[in-house]
């Protein structure tokens, strides 16, 4: 129970969309969301296949929880074949937009082919059909929500949409839900435009009501809700400053890359901080944040709703902006902001509306412009290249200028369309480019935090903090403390974080409750909504099986060992400040180890014995 | 003593835990669209609202209908609608000033907010405070003590 059973497979390139039941045998195998949709993907696609070609897939996949009460039980996430990595992508999003699909009665949705013309795709219960969308392409996410919620006359129509950057081609682009909420990483926005499928909106008024036995399932939600209101940081740190609580924090252990990871504390840190959104400002004596917001079902609610100061140069003539909006997230206002060592707030704010607006992923944006920046300093990217803009570090106006351009795909924003590791190529410097797998490194240096270092390297994703978000163990101390700067026991703490991390996706639930809840508290959510029994241990064990499904995808399309690296910048080049002075990221003192305690060979491989152990298709 | 749901807006995040303990106990189903009570979300402003019946005493709604559906519940003062006399006419949800009262295609019947009995379940689920139960006579308390501790002390005493 908790699952619909029921899944809709959309072909767009014969226009049809035809329900079919849910593999039962997979979703005890698998959970759900995350995990489910990747044992589709893998049985229907090639691993080898042009991700931007027909014969990828695209998968919007709800969790059993999605759409109940359970606290964040309202996510979604998109499976497909990334055109950033090559790799399996799968990108999570909150907001509105996953629990509604699920009231109207889906588990997911297989989008297979490529539509002849734009269309999208309109579901109000069991009805779905596709809709021409011609009049929307060439319109802003923000622009086609409006059109699509005024054609259909219904408030209460959930939207998730793709913009002009992934119609241009963008590898970074998003799908954004709900105007400001986003499955940001690994471009499978792109992959979304590459369909041709413009837009999903969903009406669903069946609700929830498959749960295996309610009263124990509310008991077990309410005393979870219970311990998120009580925890330090998801009762108060989050809601207070979400997650930017992290800016001044990272910044003081010294893990806050800079300029391009050159460096890893920022001096602008604490302007661009959760506090400084809190302070007034000359204009209007009004703070940055407005309020906080939060997802469906989530009594955490870290996002942040802000607005940009009228008088600042990025929005004086633009009253559009002068509206709330999704503010600054940790993630965001680290790329836009210290990685670009562009310490005003007001322009991270409007880029950051922009990559809302135009659905750009902000990690990878902000990363890409930040290698852009080095290459002009460089002089290898000059004013020729940019229409006459100094692209250098701390250039307000160029950030700025950059989101524009990469929203609308315009002028230097082709080559930034690329991404820091083609970008980079292309100007032959691939040695600047920070990413892994080809995907822009996230908010944590790993010569500060050598956890993070082999979760980067060794992310299914490519670099990425939430596959094993394991800042909590080693600066915050959750579940228990850990030296940042010490390299010994960290393969065994990435991998229990990867597979914990794998089963929370898998259930619907957000990531962040785990700053508060452990898989005891999970387990008996799950435990009591779905049939069968799911215990700690076998939440784990769905985890792995995750992991290793994800990791036989990536093998399967052309990657290898030598991928689980990092760039040599952080394996080189010694952090010049703070606590980590001197240090490196020692990698190669933990990827042995890891691979060990995965079951690979020495080359990374799966073994026989691992393959059997999880039941892996062949 | 009669209690009176008390919303706040300030304190609401938007999170929607309120319409699916509405619907939880009325519906049997987590189900937004079935919800009494309603989170009214303006983007641009930054606010989030919720809003259901407030339980007039002069009920419009309970005048309005023509078959005596709508009763008063003198324990906790809610105006309930008792389904098997509901025609379904509609008169109620035209006659409602705040549009608080809405038909249910489904079963044919008006649903609207009826306290859950006494033990609203929208302030239970709520985990900011934006929706409490209190005493009816002193709504207003929780912005007398705002404005109650913005008092000058200093000015009473001459010091």
């Amino acid at each position: 129970m908790a699952w619909t059973r029921q899944i809709l497979r959309v072909n767009l390139s014969e226009g049809s969309c035809i329900p079919e039941p849910l593999n039962m045998d997979w979703a005890n195998q698998y959970l759900g969301q995350r995990g489910l949709a990747t044992r589709y993907l893998v049985e229907e696609i090639d691993p080898q296949c042009d991700a931007l070609g027909a014969d990828n897939k695209m998968i919007m996949a709800t969790g059993p929880l999605t759409g109940t009460m359970a606290s964040t039980g309202g996510r979604y996430s998109v499976i497909t074949k990334s055109p950033l990595t090559g790799a399996v992508a799968c990108s999570n999003s909150g907001g509105f937009f996953g629990a509604e699909l699920k009231n109207a009665g889906w588990d997911m949705i297989i989008f297979e082919g490529k539509s002849a013309e734009p269309v999208y795709l309109h579901i109000e219960n069991d009805s779905a059909r596709l809709m021409p969308a011609t009049d929307l392409w060439g319109k802003s996410c923000w622009e086609t929500d409006e059109a699509l919620h005024a054609r259909h006359q219904d408030p209460q129509m959930r939207v998730a949409v793709v913009g002009r950057s992934a119609e241009k081609g963008c590898l970074y682009s998003a799908v954004i839900n709900d105007l400001h909420r986003a499955a940001g990483r690994s471009g499978v926005g792109t992959v979304m435009a590459s369909k041709n499928l413009k837009a999903v909106t969903v009406r669903g008024t069946l609700g929830v009501g498959n749960i295996q036995d309610p009263a124990r399932f509310m008991n077990a939600v309410n005393a979870g809700k219970k311990v998120l209101a009580e925890n330090p940081v998801t009762g108060e740190g989050l809601p207070a400053l979400g997650t930017q609580v992290l800016m001044n924090v990272i910044n003081e252990v010294g893990a806050m890359p800079t300029r391009n990871m050159r460096e890893t504390q920022f001096e602008g840190a604490s302007k661009i901080s959760g506090e400084a959104m809190l302070e007034p400002r000359a204009s209007d004596g009004k703070a940055n944040l407005t309020r906080n917001g939060g997802c469906f079902a989530c009594t955490i609610a870290c996002g942040r709703i802000s607005t940009i100061d009228r008088e600042h140069f990025s929005v004086k003539e633009k009253p559009q902006y002068w509206g709330n909006s999704g503010g600054l997230e940790y993630e965001a206002a680290w790329a836009l902001g210290s990685d670009t060592g562009v310490d005003d707030l007001d322009a991270l704010t409007y880029a950051n509306f922009l990559c809302n607006e135009d659905g750009m992923d902000p990690i990878s944006f902000g990363a890409t412009v930040a290698a852009a920046m080095e290459l002009f300093e460089e002089g290898v990217i000059t004013t020729q290249h940019t229409d006459g803009v100094e692209l250098k570090f701390g250039n307000a106006q160029a950030l700025c200028w950059a989101a524009e351009q990469v929203a609308t795909g315009t002028g230097f924003g082709a080559d930034l369309h690329l991404g820091s590791r083609r970008l980079c190529e292309k100007y032959g410097r691939p040695e600047l480019s920070m990413t892994v797998k080809g995907q822009e490194f996230p908010a944590y240096d790993p010569r500060g935090i050598q956890g993070m270092g082999l979760t980067y390297a060794t992310s299914n994703r490519g670099a990425c903090h939430l596959r094993s978000y394991t800042v909590s163990s080693e600066i915050l101390g959750v579940p228990e403390k850990t030296d940042p700067l010490q390299t010994e026991g960290k393969a065994g703490l990435v991998k229990a974080f990867q597979d914990a991390t794998a089963a929370v996706d898998s259930a619907g639930l957000c990531v962040f409750t785990t700053f508060a809840w452990t898989l005891d508290d999970i387990a008996p959510q799950i435990d009591a909504a779905c049939d069968g029994e799911w215990s700690p241990e076998r939440l784990v064990e769905v985890g792995e099986r995750i992991w290793q499904l994800e990791r036989d995808f990536n093998l399967k399309a052309g990657l290898t060992a030598a991928d689980d690296t990092l760039p040599q910048r952080l394996l080189k080049d010694a952090a010049k400040s703070g606590p980590a002075k001197g240090k490196v990221c020692e990698l190669g003192d933990m990827l042995p180890e890891y691979y060990q305690l995965r079951g690979w060979t020495a080359d990374g491989q799966l073994t026989a014995e691992t393959r059997s152990k999880f039941g892996l298709p062949s | 003593m009669l209690k009176s749901l008390n919303i706040d807006p300030g304190k609401c995040t938007g999170c929607l835990q309120c319409e699916m303990a509405c619907s939880l106990e009325n519906e049997g189903v987590f189900n937004t669209a079935k919800s009494r009570i309603k989170v009214f979300t303006f983007h641009e402003e930054g606010r989030f609202v919720p809003y259901t019946c407030t339980q007039c005493d002069e009920a419009w709604c309970m005048h309005a209908c023509p078959v005596d559906a709508i009763v008063l519940n003198p324990v906790t003062g809610s105006k309930d609608v008792k389904s098997d006399l509901c025609v379904g006419c509609k008169v109620c949800t035209i006659a409602c000033p705040f549009g608080t009262v809405n038909y249910n295609a489904d079963s044919g019947k008006v649903v609207k907010c009826d306290l859950c009995g006494g033990d609203p379940q929208c302030a239970s689920a709520c985990p900011t405070d934006a929706i409490t139960y209190v005493d009816a006579n002193a709504t207003g308390l929780d912005k007398m003590r705002q404005w109650a501790g913005k008092t000058d002390n200093a000015a009473s005493t001459g010091a």
